[in-house]
């Protein structure tokens, strides 16, 4: 196995698109090295993204944030501006696995390993987070929800990666959350996810929502449903009841050995209402 | 001399026993120096790893390894066709047909091929060209369906004699213990309640997986280092398969990174020891945590019919269960401990229970931490509560009301002499945490267990160093700090300071028969021996001083670590401590030892209660566990820290089984969570610090009152939990794992 180490996005993609065998991206490898040593992986090559510096960085643009491929979700949990705009980003990238994981693992690679239970992409879709795609043929941008097609594809090109998330401006009176539910209280997968993000006006009425589920399809889905519940309500507990029941209504979960059906649907109801009310709080919202 | 040779219970005021003495392993295994079983390398050695069957149940025609051998580095690959067939011991052709699959493989992860390379990369390349040719056949892995009649058959012929004509082949035995007339004893009671309930099977999850390093010499000479809960057992186990005589294999076994029952039989050593002599290079082999959950020994999975009966004021006038447990692919299921335990708590005129031994699809089963006895608990104990609720009665004035005492006739068979159930009881009675308020959402169970406890054959050699240290000599991998415990027991016995005594676990080549570090055993029964063993060294010792001083050997006595005068005759001579003593052995007739060989009976029995508080998530069948307390009789505590650790690791275990712990097979019969994601294990945030009470009701079997205590604090959780999580749900649950699915089904069901 061939091991490379780029230290520009240029050479990275050059390695990638050159390539003719199994060339597999590492960022923080937390799912890779896995694979690998459960023989569920053996690639031909492995790129190694970590040496490039601009994917290490945590950038302000546009009034939002540029997070590099290759930031760690410690290093997004002790920025201290990123975490005051987007706490329901950072908490759900914070949940993936076990503080030494923290040091490791990126949101970047949880988007693109493309687990329909990832925890931060709920989160990221939420919050209208977009990817930025960099390929063979030049940059582009991509809402996150497009990057994966089902558990463990995604719709990047050969040669192509993801080189930064980029968060958008946050707003006055904006607020997200993202819960999952899990068995344990730690070191676990989520059954179900839920992020919701929302904007309130002046007077506490909630003009622009997203709500997306995760571990409930084949990728993380976004509800506009339960969102159009929650614009131009007070974020009430009619309002509540309602985003809950839609996305109740739009989880097309499976029976596996994480969770059944009926369970899924139910919670995927629960945690979006109880997402909400956070987002709402943080939002600056009457309790 | 004047010493007390008894080897019963003497009181006696302690100076080391009951102090918290630093652990002497524990400098090693924080920093990483400590060797477990993958930490031995030997020049010139080969890595093996296993081919395992990727079906459920299917015949193997043939095994096709020529390309595998044709590989540039592979040394050798071994089929059952290297092994010599064991016609005389079902037991151990047993474990070689699970080390290594014959005509059939009976479960998914059955070895059927083993690969010796030069590394890990060829080894796991020449996997991939071994060609097995199977014929599927059906399977079954749930107990209950593998009772039917038309249910896939396992094994033809294996039916002991036990079991009515007319069931299917694969129940092998009939378990059958109690006394008194059930049904007169129901026809007394004011409400009868008839349940089943079910558990899944449990996987021990020890944090280390198996690993062996083996060298099989020419000259019929060989030697392994492994990590197990007995070496002896592993020697006299592979010498069977491997056709050695037991003197010539010498097992060392490493550090263990915990066994709970799981490495109490062996899954590596012989295929080790078969490639090691087939190549005559050492073979290390060492398990991946898939092939650890896939194909060791997880527990039984059980399913369990109770009817008791009781009047309105709490007396249990006659209890019955029939146990149904498949062991997997083999007989031997511990389906004979739960009938056995089942009601062992309970002094009752009318008790029977019924055990049925069924084989299924799944590995076969290993022993886990006081085997059978918690999923019987666990039934037993839910009748009860809830019928104890019924009646609008105090769940533990039910069980003080009913509970075995000293002169009970035990459900199966002893009649019992001094026992600490009705200690752990008041105790619990007596707690704050009976009486702390609970709020919405929220409440608290209880639960009573039993287990039996074991001695067995166990050797000690004590010996005195010319400097006049001790050291120690056991045949037991020390899992629940047995070195620390022999070494206070050997120094509270010769009156020295417990850090001038050095206990080791010795190789098979070192003492005569040990039996594994199991059924709670070792602080007992290696204890005794240890005890004897420095008796005999004071004996020794006394009969030096008495040369040294020119006077008789009974006008001797030891007395605080030295050799005193005794009586009128015995003149004025300062005393001569163990060290003094130690220096001038070699004049008096050379070096200084004790030893003691014994198979001591008296284990005595141990109960717990355990009380736990749960909340539940209504609105996503989330149980949160919020306090937890266990009280259970240690006859002795030796070192209270070890002691404490037994009580809440069997708690947390148990917490594990009643909430998220399960082996889930698919409709292909193969195991879908074999990994430490999906086979939940708590982890430590969802656990509250277990609060133990340890009382001490002296066991008359051992010179210091010592009972067993590693297993008993498994037994009880199961139902603790789950009498705790049923009122808190406001609705009886009688299926484990309690996971959020279930409970939330429950909740919904209401």
């Amino acid at each position: 196995m061939q091991y490379l180490a780029p230290t520009t996005v240029e050479e990275a993609v050059s390695a990638l698109a050159s390539h003719s065998g199994d060339c597999r991206i590492l960022a923080g490898g937390t799912d890779l090295l896995v694979r690998m040593r459960s023989d569920m992986a053996d690639p031909d090559a492995v790129v190694d993204l970590k040496r490039i510096d601009a994917m290490k960085q945590i950038t302000p643009e546009d009034g939002g944030w540029r997070i590099g491929a290759a930031v760690s979700g410690a290093e997004m949990g002790e920025h201290a501006d990123l975490v005051a705009d987007w706490p329901g980003v950072v908490e759900a990238t914070n949940l993936i696995g076990s503080t030494q994981i923290q040091g490791r693992c990126t949101m970047a690679g949880n988007l693109c390993n493309a687990s329909p239970a990832a925890d931060s992409v709920p989160a990221m879709v939420a919050a209208g987070a977009v990817a930025r795609v960099v390929g063979p043929d030049g940059t582009r941008v991509v809402p996150v929800e497009e990057i994966p097609t089902a558990p463990g594809r995604t719709s990047l090109e050969k040669g192509e990666l993801v080189d930064a998330i980029i968060l958008p401006e946050r707003g006055a009176r904006g607020g997200d959350a993202y819960l999952r539910f899990i068995p344990r209280t730690e070191m676990d997968i989520a059954v179900v996810g839920c992020g919701v993000s929302l904007t309130l006006d002046d007077d506490g009425t909630c003009t622009a929502a997203r709500v997306a589920l995760g571990a409930v399809a084949p990728t993380v889905i976004v509800v506009p449903e339960a969102a159009d519940a929650l614009i131009g309500t007070k974020v009430d507990d009619a309002a509540l009841d309602a985003l809950s029941a839609a996305c109740s209504a739009a989880a097309k979960p499976i029976d596996d050995k994480r969770g059944t059906v009926d369970f899924r649907v139910h919670v995927a109801g629960v945690l979006a209402k109880r997402a909400a009310v956070i987002a709402k709080k943080r939002a600056g919202g009457a309790a | 001399m004047a010493l007390d040779d008894k080897q019963q219970y003497q009181t006696r005021e302690f100076k080391v026993v009951g102090t918290r003495v630093k652990r002497p392993d524990g400098v090693d295994k924080v920093t990483g120096k400590a060797r477990f079983g993958a930490d031995m390398s030997a020049p010139g050695m080969l890595i093996a790893r296993v081919l395992r069957s990727p079906h459920a149940h299917a015949r193997i025609n043939s095994i096709d390894t020529s390309a595998a051998e044709a590989l540039p580095g592979v040394h050798a690959v071994v089929t059952r066709a290297d092994f010599n067939e064991i016609t005389d011991d079902d037991f151990t052709a047993d474990i070689l047909d699970n080390c290594m699959a014959g005509d059939k493989a009976l479960y998914d992860g059955h070895a059927v091929a083993a690969v010796a390379a030069n590394s890990p990369a060829v080894a796991k390349a020449a996997l991939k060209l071994i060609k097995v040719d199977y014929d599927l056949l059906p399977h079954v892995t749930d107990v209950d369906a593998a009772m039917a009649k038309d249910a896939p058959v396992l094994h033809e012929g294996r039916t002991n004699e036990s079991v009515p004509d007319g069931m299917s082949p694969n129940v092998l035995a009939r378990y059958e213990f109690g006394h008194g007339d059930i049904e007169a004893g129901l026809a007394k009671a004011d409400r009868v309640i008839e349940r089943t309930y079910k558990t899944e099977a449990t996987h021990q999850g020890y944090i280390e997986p198996h690993a062996c390093l083996a060298s099989m010499g020419p000259d019929g000479q060989a030697d392994l280092w492994c990590c197990t809960q007995g070496h002896y057992m592993v020697r006299n186990t592979c010498a069977t398969i491997m056709g050695l005589e037991q003197g010539q294999l010498r097992v060392t076994a490493s550090e263990i990174g915990g066994g709970f029952g799981g490495k109490t039989t062996v899954f590596l050593e012989p295929v080790a020891l078969a490639l090691s002599k087939k190549t005559g290079r050492p073979v290390k082999m060492v398990m991946s945590r898939s092939e650890v959950l896939r194909a060791t020994g997880p527990t039984a999975s059980s399913s369990i019919d109770v009817r008791i009966g009781m009047t309105k004021d709490g007396r249990i006038t006659a209890a019955f269960a029939e146990l149904r447990y498949q062991g997997g692919a083999y007989p031997g299921s511990p389906v004979e401990f739960g009938s056995m335990s089942a009601f062992a708590p309970y002094d009752l005129e009318n008790v029977k229970t019924v055990g049925w031994d069924v084989v299924t699809n799944r590995p076969k089963q290993a022993a886990y931490r006081a085997p059978g006895a918690p999923m019987a608990a666990y039934a037993v104990e839910s009748a009860i509560d809830e019928l104890a609720k019924g009646f609008d009665l105090d769940p533990l004035a039910v069980r003080l009301k009913n509970a075995a005492r000293e002169g009970t006739k035990a459900s199966y068979g002893p009649t019992f002499p001094a026992i600490g159930l009705e200690a752990t009881l008041r105790a619990a009675k007596d707690h704050p945490h009976w009486t702390a308020p609970l709020g919405e959402n929220q409440g608290r169970g209880v639960a009573c267990g039993f287990w039996f406890n074991f001695g067995g054959d166990t050797c000690v050699t004590l010996n005195i160093t010319p400097d006049g240290t001790v050291t120690v000599s056991e045949g037991n991998p020390d899992i629940g700090g047995s070195r620390a415990s022999m070494s206070m027991m050997a120094a509270e016995e010769l009156g020295i300071p417990y850090e001038q005594v050095r206990t080791i676990v010795a190789d098979t080549g070192s003492l005569g028969q040990n039996e594994v570090t199991d059924g709670s055993r070792v602080t007992f029964a290696v204890g005794l021996a240890t005890i004897e063993a420095a008796r005999a060294a004071k004996r020794e010792m006394c009969k030096r001083a008495a040369m040294v001083w020119g006077i008789e050997e009974d006008a001797v006595k030891w007395e605080d670590g030295a050799a005193h005068p005794a009586g009128e005759n015995a003149g004025k001579h300062p005393p001569m401590t163990l060290k003094d003593i130690a220096a001038v052995a070699s004049n008096t007739g050379g070096p200084i030892a004790g030893h003691h060989e014994a198979n001591p009976e008296g284990a005595g029995v141990s109960f717990a209660t355990h009380m736990v508080d749960t909340e539940v998530d209504p609105d996503t069948g989330a149980v949160k566990i919020l306090r937890y307390t266990v009280f259970q009789d240690a006859g002795k505590a030796v070192h209270p820290d070890y002691v404490e650790g037994q009580f809440q690791g069997g708690a947390v275990q148990g917490i594990g089984w009643a909430l998220n712990e399960e082996y889930i097979y698919g409709d292909d019969g193969v195991l879908q969570n074999a990994g430490f994601l999906d086979y939940r294990i708590p982890v430590a945030s969802d656990l509250p610090m277990i609060d133990t009470v340890i009382l001490e009701i002296p066991n008359p079997g051992h010179p210091y009152g010592v009972r067993g205590v590693g297993e008993t604090s498994i037994v009880p959780p199961l139902a603790a939990v789950s009498n705790s999580v049923s009122e808190a749900a406001g609705v009886r649950l009688t299926q484990l794992p309690m996971s959020p699915p279930k409970v939330l089904s429950a909740l919904h069901s209401k």
